[in-house]
């Protein structure tokens, strides 16, 4: 009786259709993200659908979220891998500086986007030692190099702004291809190598392992002391790639304005997304669609005139909710 | 079925397509011992929870006398009067015994302040009537006792809150037996008293000796309600399991060959001077007490603990120190005692928690490869019956013993050279016990070497073809076929019979 009970039990495996494979991958917190985000657009189309609904605001909106998209989807694995990284607005904002620098020194791009991934890589190698061998809460220790990253941007910068004046550098901040700004053409292509990573490979189904229950993990053979490195410095190169994107779009690089808050964006929308903060949980799309939310609601406030004041109280009050309601699902489950 | 006390009528309650509870009634009376029995995934612990207000039933009620009761949250039925003694006692160990007996309830002085002195006057009459003064002192932190204490005051609190139903379950899995039969004549003084007992337990000679009626589930149903005078283990179990389970240990093969694994000297923090061998095809028992070093020996060969001294090796070959990584890569698997904290991700299907050690084939150029894996997993799904609706469910949603064949389905599909298996049956039913013990022998047949840690008497000596006694951290006797019996296995387990450390250094 067993095995006949098993037996179509792996058929059932087998058999389940892709269609219905696909509607479970949606999943039910993900299409009550998409209700909250028509809701948004509801609210804001109505009040301002003249401007709301043009193409060029639309365009704004996706502009807008691809710098916090990167770094969502990178604050995603290490939520998922049981940490939390908060000082991805400081790396962004050391990365912007170091590459306007390098460029301006070199004329050479390249030679500056190198400089933002490597410097950004290194910023993430030293929280995650600090982390995984100094055994400080990734809370406190990310916290700490974030005050640490903002002070050296402003020692590198002496607290200026660094302008880039090349046009190839900032043609990924402005250019175009086939219509689409360049920006939002990287965005797509990192979410599609983030989801692949994260939810198809091994190491991403190791992360999943090794922040459900880091002891099952390390029995397993994960090597989790290096996974733990390794996500840091992944957080970090992701938080570089950040800063370039951003130093392109502005044309400078600067030790805090545009990247003052991201870190809050950034965990806001994986939280929304999905991620349980004890790790084990989360989703690339899930993050996607919790930057979507965010992206809209910061477009709507600046239509509909919110003050910029209390649009931070909106944020701040976003992610508290986002993290109430994760709780809540967590507890019934 | 009347009465004036707790009553279940008619409850049911459907989990997904597993029908947990099917339409059972039982009514409790006061002063009696109702031993609950039956095979995981029976439904007892569904039971307990409609009992105690975690969940509430699909259909039927919980009454008292003819009122019926709803319970929201467990505190509901604390206040009715009914109290579940969990496993894994629940208590605060950084508070003192008297605020965690008394907790929630802690004598005021002015208002505000603790009166310690009330307090402590009150535990040492608590204290009292349970004969426990010698055992703990009311200031004592809690941090500091042992489970079966624990235990008590869980048991403590319950009677000093005026629980008039107290369920136990599985009490008795984490206590020695001096502890166990110290419990047992505190249940039969609540007894007395006109408490009314529910008790869980798998180990079946303890219900004969203590239950005063038994009710066997199976499958959700209750399939006997019969007093306990004139039941034996035989008629119990095979109610249970509703089949004959004559012969549950044989095994068929005692062959083993060449020296697979050799420790010597072996040295963790909590486990001292280890040496042993295990042969190709051998099954060697591990024994001791609780707290003997045993999961920790096994913790040291697999490299989770930090090695201070010795060595390991794997025929003949070295294996690294400090690394599981470098245990699986010499062909060592473990499935550790704790299932749920140490050896499953509950929140991840079957699948996945079965394919985890073999990412190299289950997967194409790094990643996943859902066929691939299916392949691997699903024969040994099959192989070992393990009952699901399908592969993709999350194991959370198991019982414990479907439980522990996922564990070892993850390690038979590494197809390791040895097994280390740490209390591989515990909390598992009868049923699966008997197909783990058919797999060890089919594994051992098959020149595999194991290791068996196990609590269970019966268990070592069915298996083992020779049994290492451990106590504080040393290997204190090695016992081998036909000489391993009862009484020579618990000789060396005593503490007491590790030379003093005093005494060598004079």
């Amino acid at each position: 009786m067993n095995s006949l009970e098993l037996r179509t039990a792996t058929a059932q495996t087998d058999k389940r259709r892709a269609s219905l494979r696909i509607a479970e991958r949606i999943g039910i917190h993900n299409i009550s993200l998409l209700v909250a985000l028509a809701i948004l657009v509801l609210i804001f189309g109505t009040i301002r659908g003249d401007v709301f609904f043009s193409s060029r605001n639309l365009l704004n909106i996706g502009l807008g979220i691809t710098i916090l998209g990167v770094l969502a989807m990178s604050q995603t694995v290490v939520i998922v891998a049981g940490g939390l990284d908060i000082a991805v607005g400081a790396i962004v904002g050391l990365t912007t500086v170091s590459t306007a620098m390098a460029i301006q020194s070199t004329g050479s791009p390249a030679v500056g986007i190198v400089a933002g991934l490597v410097l950004g890589g290194l910023a993430g190698l030293v929280n995650g030692i600090i982390i995984t061998y100094g055994r400080v809460n990734a809370v406190i220790a990310t916290l700490g190099t974030m005050a640490i990253f903002r002070g050296i941007a402003f020692i590198m910068s002496d607290g200026q702004s660094i302008a880039i004046f090349s046009d190839t550098f900032r043609f990924i901040g402005i250019g175009r291809i086939l219509g689409l700004p360049l920006l939002i053409w990287i965005l797509l292509l990192t979410a599609i190598v983030f989801h692949l990573f994260l939810a198809r490979s091994i190491v991403g189904r190791n992360i999943y392992a090794l922040g459900g229950n880091p002891v099952v993990a390390r029995f397993s053979g994960i090597n989790i002391n290096r996974y733990r490195v390794g996500i840091y410095i992944m957080s970090g190169v992701a938080a570089g790639l950040a800063g370039i994107l951003l130093a392109a779009r502005t044309g400078s690089g600067q030790p805090v304005s545009g990247s003052q808050g991201l870190e809050l964006e950034a965990i806001t929308a994986a939280v929304l997304g999905g991620c349980a903060l004890q790790g084990g949980k989360g989703t690339i799309i899930g993050a996607l669609l919790g930057v979507a939310i965010i992206g809209v609601l910061n477009n709507g406030m600046i239509l509909t005139s919110v003050p910029t004041f209390y649009q931070l109280l909106a944020k701040g009050s976003l992610l508290i909710l986002a993290v109430v309601i994760a709780e809540y699902h967590l507890n019934r489950t | 079925m009347q009465s004036d006390f707790f009553s279940l009528d008619r409850i049911s309650k459907r989990f997904g397509v597993v029908q947990a509870l099917d339409n059972v009634s039982i009514a409790f009376r006061p002063g009696e011992v109702l031993a609950l029995v039956g095979e995981n995934g029976a439904g007892k612990s569904t039971m307990m929870r409609i009992l105690e207000g975690v969940f509430e039933p699909d259909s039927g009620t919980v009454r008292h006398g003819s009122t019926p009761i709803v319970f929201s949250e467990p505190r509901d039925s604390h206040r009715a009067g009914i109290r579940v003694i969990h496993q894994e006692p629940e208590i605060v160990p950084n508070l003192t015994v008297a605020e965690n007996i008394f907790v929630g309830e802690l004598p005021r002085l002015a208002g505000v302040l603790l009166d310690w002195h009330r307090l402590e006057e009150q535990t040492d009459k608590v204290l009292a009537t349970f004969g426990m003064q010698q055992d703990m002192r009311p200031r004592q932190l809690c941090s500091t006792l042992g489970p079966a204490q624990r235990q008590m005051i869980e048991i403590m609190r319950a009677i000093h809150a005026g629980g008039q139903l107290i369920a136990f379950d599985e009490p008795t899995s984490s206590l020695t037996d001096d502890e166990a039969r110290r419990l047992f004549s505190v249940i039969r003084r609540l007894r007395e008293e006109g408490t009314s007992i529910v008790y869980i337990s798998h180990r079946l000679n303890e219900i004969i000796d203590l239950a005063d009626r038994v009710v066997v589930l199976r499958d959700g149903r209750l399939v006997d309600d019969s007093p306990a005078a004139g039941a034996s283990e035989q008629t119990i179990a095979k109610l249970m399991v509703g089949r004959d389970i004559a012969d549950l240990f044989t095994r068929e093969t005692w062959q083993s060959g060449k020296p697979l694994l050799e420790v010597t000297g072996l040295t963790t923090n909590r486990v001292t001077d280890v040496s042993l061998t295990v042969r190709r095809g051998e099954v060697l028992g591990i024994a001791g007490l609780m707290g003997a070093g045993r999961s920790e020996l096994a913790k040291a060969i697999v490299g989770y603990d930090r090695r201070l001294g010795g060595t390991i090796t794997m025929n003949g070959v070295p294996v690294g120190p400090n690394s599981p990584h470098a245990a699986i890569v010499a062909g060592i698997g473990f499935a550790p005692e704790d299932r749920k904290h140490e050896a499953l991700l509950l929140f991840r299907s079957i699948l996945d928690n079965a394919s985890l050690c073999v990412p190299d084939r289950t997967s194409t150029f790094g990643f996943f490869n859902r066929r691939k894996a299916l392949e691997i997993v699903s024969p040994l799904a099959a192989k070992m019956s393990i009952k699901a609706p399908n592969l993709d469910e999350q194991v959370s949603k198991l019982s414990g013993g479907n439980q522990q064949k996922v564990v070892l389905a993850r390690w038979l599909a590494r197809q390791p050279m040895l097994l280390i298996l740490d209390e591989p049956t515990r909390g598992i039913d009868i049923g699966a016990k008997a197909e783990i013990y058919r797999l060890i022998d089919e594994l051992a047949a098959g020149g595999i070497g194991i290791i068996l840690i196990s609590s269970e008497m019966p268990e070592l000596i069915g298996l083992a073809d020779r049994v290492l006694v451990m106590a504080g951290g040393r290997i204190t006797a090695e016992l081998s076929r036909p000489d391993i019996d009862e009484a020579t296995i618990l000789k060396h387990a005593m503490p007491q019979s590790v030379p003093s450390l005093g005494g060598q250094i004079q």
